[in-house]
């Protein structure tokens, strides 16, 4: 071992029935690092990260640890837990409707009964310590997702962690809130911890890693100084190709050309549901892919789970191709040939036990009716087609859809709304968690449905993504539409402009 | 050589993840602990009975006889419970009041006619539809006013006994047409009980709507995540309410076979405990009773399993009222044994010999 590093993993292999997901991967961690894992969806980022906190077992290799002479054995959490491993996931693991110190305190008695007077002192203690704005003794569930992240990280700080694993932390952040993120993530640096950054931002990495380290299906394909590895190399040795121009492909696709271009196809007046947002106007044309958008909260999903009929639409009209139509559920809107990928995979998309096949058949099958099931056959054909097109990386077709990695269910979903032949998508954060390469193909899958005729409303968080897909974008701030911009304005500025709402006011 | 054993070992970890190798395991254990303790469980006798047509009898004919009510059950539970989440545990109350229409439709006002009063089809339709719209009490309670199914269905568990004596003004009507006796019984000149032939024909039925509907589909689907079928356009609250309204109809099913074994009814007897054997049956087929996936196969067999378990605890002249217990030791073990974490380690101790015997070859 060397006499810096806190951990280094040899030669790691695990594999699952049919997928080899780990093979002879080496990590290696020093104290006081911010070290980056990145890699592509199913590169086996959150395998190794499994690995090292004893969710899963390796089939073969090491793990030494500072301070131990022989290979550590880590069976379980609760093994990696005692030696100094702390993980915080993307999902908050904690007690919502407990305190605050409680959520740092569960699980870790000694079984002597508990002070709850000094637990709260010792809770507040190392909040203050961290600059944590929480009170200890406050329900947990009273406070962001950010600071209940942050408690998080209080809580494995506290348990002397010598490993820290922040496993996609930031996802769910705003900009603020991540700057706090990093401010506690370099304190903690500061004082020797060594962190291992599970991310997809980019942006994120350069600002405060010190080292990356980039798998591959499954390989290491090497470890890098953050200053000796440019974004782009780094894109493209997590990709394993060269990267085609990213910027750029929005002009690649001609636009749709063919009948009905320019018509609207979807209109809505005064659509409101019971989501809490304001009454708002709509429209989508033929071929044109427009976005939603405004900071998390601002009613994006809301309005266009309102056009789907996913919350109760309690006023509003919408039309089709001039002539009015009645949306109160799902069922009515797939039939006037709406698809809707949402923004929540895990409760809203996928059905984990059942297959890949089930899975993508499931919204044309519906559909086609209760008494008309597709045959084997058909449905196999189906799947293969789509894991196919998609290069959906899974062991087969019946292999349960819950042990795909997040960008391959996410493909499962896409792929079961395109298997409806959808005259209008709404894809809601389509590429939320996934890795550079699956983005860049989805947005361009996006902008080909579009030029063959098809109505996409696309959302995200991230507005370069908005502005390479997106020919018009509708603004949201607190629950309501506040502007639209079309050619012409589509920049950056003007987006950040408008959704913070300065000039068009005429202050 | 080697390749045979590899194949023969590889197509054993094969079975032990398949959903039905727990209920065919513990049948196998069941058997083989007969076979060695008395091998005369397995007669199988050639008599006549009292009206002279031709009957088997032996330990497997009453297995098969009585496991099949529990099989009919099993089907309803099995979608009720992937569905929902949860089991209904009501069945047995149900098939009282299922027997009780029976009964009122056969015999009228009078208690004990000396003859029918209504053909037994229609009694039997009746009960159908009394017990569909029984099954459709719960299933409202439990889809639509989201109460918990083993709460929603503890009302009728309470209620139900109560409601069909006061179908029959509390009388004990008796049927004396010999052709009644026929369903719980035999049919003159076919020595293998009705029930097992009903049992059958339900289980054939499930199996083509399962082919030709997308009920195994859709319950699944809504089983597994409710909010994620909605918006794929399903109708979670009304799959939901059909399970229940399905597992109705078994419950008709069954009730017309108990009440013809006696041709009269016990109000507080009929079919008691018999909810638990049913939800047994699911759990030993390796369901998960949090609902989601279903293997409609295992259930069944698992029910013909419990039967032979109760059979066998009889023979062994283990007394009724001590029944229970011993046949609670079985149980824990078979649930324990399809536990999926069990099973997960099963499985890989089955790998662990396979790659052995690798290095020794």
């Amino acid at each position: 071992m060397k006499e810096k590093s806190v951990l280094e993993m040899r030669g790691i292999c695990k594999s699952f029935p049919g997928v080899r997901a780990l093979s002879d991967v080496d990590f290696t961690l020093c104290e006081g690092e911010i070290h980056a894992l990145m890699g592509e969806n199913g590169a086996g980022k959150s395998t190794l990260i499994k690995v090292l906190t004893g969710v899963y077992e390796k089939d073969e290799g090491e793990i030494f640890l500072k301070g131990m002479d022989k290979a550590a054995v880590i069976r379980s959490p609760q093994d990696a837990q005692a030696l100094g491993i702390s993980t915080v996931y993307q999902e908050i693991t904690l007690c919502p409707n407990l305190s605050v110190a409680e959520n740092m305190y569960i699980g870790r008695g000694e079984r002597k009964g508990v002070s709850w007077k000094k637990m709260n002192e010792d809770a507040e203690s190392i909040l203050q310590k961290l600059d944590i704005p929480a009170k200890a003794n406050r329900q947990l569930s009273n406070y962001s997702i950010a600071i209940q992240q942050m408690v998080a990280i209080a809580r494995a700080v506290d348990m002397e962690c010598k490993v820290l694993i922040l496993d996609e932390p930031t996802s769910s952040l705003d900009e603020q809130e991540v700057e706090k993120l990093f401010g506690l993530m370099r304190d903690l640096k500061s004082k020797g911890v060594g962190i291992i950054f599970v991310t997809h931002f980019l942006d994120q990495v350069y600002e405060v890693c010190d080292k990356i380290t980039v798998l591959r299906d499954g390989k290491l394909v090497g470890e890098y100084e953050i200053q000796d590895l440019p974004r782009v190399q780094l894109v493209s040795k997590m990709l394993g190709k060269e990267l085609d121009d990213m910027s750029d492909i929005k002009n690649e696709n001609v636009a749709y050309e063919g009948p009905g271009a320019g018509e609207k196809v979807f209109e809505a007046e005064g659509l409101q549901s019971n989501a809490g947002i304001k009454p708002f106007d709509f429209y989508i044309k033929k071929g044109e892919v427009n976005g939603f958008t405004g900071l998390l909260g601002s009613g994006r999903s809301e309005c266009v789970r309102a056009i789907f009929g996913a919350d109760r639409v309690i006023g509003g009209t919408v039309k089709k191709n001039g002539k009015t139509i009645k949306i109160k559920k799902p069922i009515d809107a797939m039939k006037q040939g709406i698809a809707y990928l949402p923004e929540d995979r895990k409760v809203d998309g996928i059905i984990g036990d059942l297959s890949v096949r089930e899975n993508i058949i499931l919204a044309a099958q519906v559909l086609k009716g209760f008494f008309r099931p597709f045959s084997k056959a058909e449905q196999y054909k189906f799947a293969d087609e789509y894991i196919k097109l998609l290069e959906i990386k899974t062991a087969s077709a019946d292999t349960p859809i819950k042990s795909l990695s997040g960008g391959n269910q996410q493909k499962v979903i896409l792929a079961r709304w395109l298997l409806t032949h959808p005259e209008y998508l709404i894809l809601d954060e389509p590429t939320r968690g996934i890795d550079v390469g699956t983005k860049i193909e989805i947005q361009k899958l996006v902008l080909k449905l579009a030029s063959e005729g098809m109505s996409v409303t696309f959302i995200s968080s991230e507005t370069d993504e908005m502005l390479r897909t997106c020919s018009r974008l509708v603004v949201m701030r607190d629950r309501r539409v506040v502007g639209e911009l079309n050619e012409g304005d589509l920049t950056q500025n003007k987006i950040m402009s408008t959704i913070a709402g300065g000039d068009n006011d005429g202050e | 050589m080697e390749n045979k054993k590899t194949s023969v070992s590889a197509f054993f970890s094969g079975l032990v993840r398949k959903q039905i190798f727990i209920p065919l395991a513990a049948l196998v254990i069941l058997a083989v602990f007969n076979l060695i303790a008395d091998p005369s469980f397995f007669k199988i006798t050639l008599g006549y009975n009292s009206a002279g047509s031709p009957v088997l009898s032996g330990y497997l004919m009453t297995i098969l006889d009585y496991g099949s009510e529990l099989a009919i059950l099993a089907i309803g539970m099995t979608l009720v419970t992937a569905a929902s989440g949860g089991q209904d545990i009501s069945v047995g109350a149900t098939i009282a009041i299922a027997g009780s229409v029976i009964l009122r439709v056969l015999c009228g006002t009078n208690s004990r006619p000396d003859e029918l009063q209504a053909p037994i089809i229609v009694a039997f339709l009746a009960a159908v539809v009394v017990s569909m719209l029984f099954g459709a009490f719960n299933g409202v309670l439990v889809a639509y006013f989201k109460i918990q199914p083993m709460v929603a269905t503890l009302i009728l568990f309470t209620a139900g006994r109560s409601i069909a004596a006061w179908i029959n003004n509390n009388e004990l009507p008796i049927v004396s047409d010999v052709k009644f006796t026929y369903f719980g019984g035999f049919i003159p000149g076919i020595p293998i009980p009705t029930p097992f032939f009903i049992a059958l024909a339900c289980i054939l039925i499930m199996a083509l709507i399962l082919k030709f509907t997308n009920l195994g589909l859709y319950t699944q689907s809504v089983g597994i995540n409710e909010s994620s079928s909605r918006l794929n356009g399903l109708n979670p609250e009304f799959i939901k309410f059909l399970s229940f309204v399905i597992l109705g109809v078994c419950v008709a099913v069954a009730g017309l076979i108990k009440v013809s074994r006696l041709s009269s009814i016990n109000y507080s007897v009929i079919a008691k405990d018999i909810e638990m054997d049913a939800i047994l049956a699911v759990a030993l087929g390796g369901n998960a009773l949090g609902g989601g996936k279903f293997n409609m196969a295992a259930s069944i067999l698992g029910a013909y399993v419990i039967q032979f378990l109760t059979t066998t605890l009889y023979k062994f002249n283990v007394q009724s009222d001590a029944l229970p217990a011993y046949k609670a030791v079985v149980v824990i073990l078979l649930v324990v044994m399809s536990a999926p974490v069990v099973r997960e380690k099963f499985a890989s101790l089955g790998k662990k010999m396979k790659s052995s015997t690798k290095e020794v070859q």
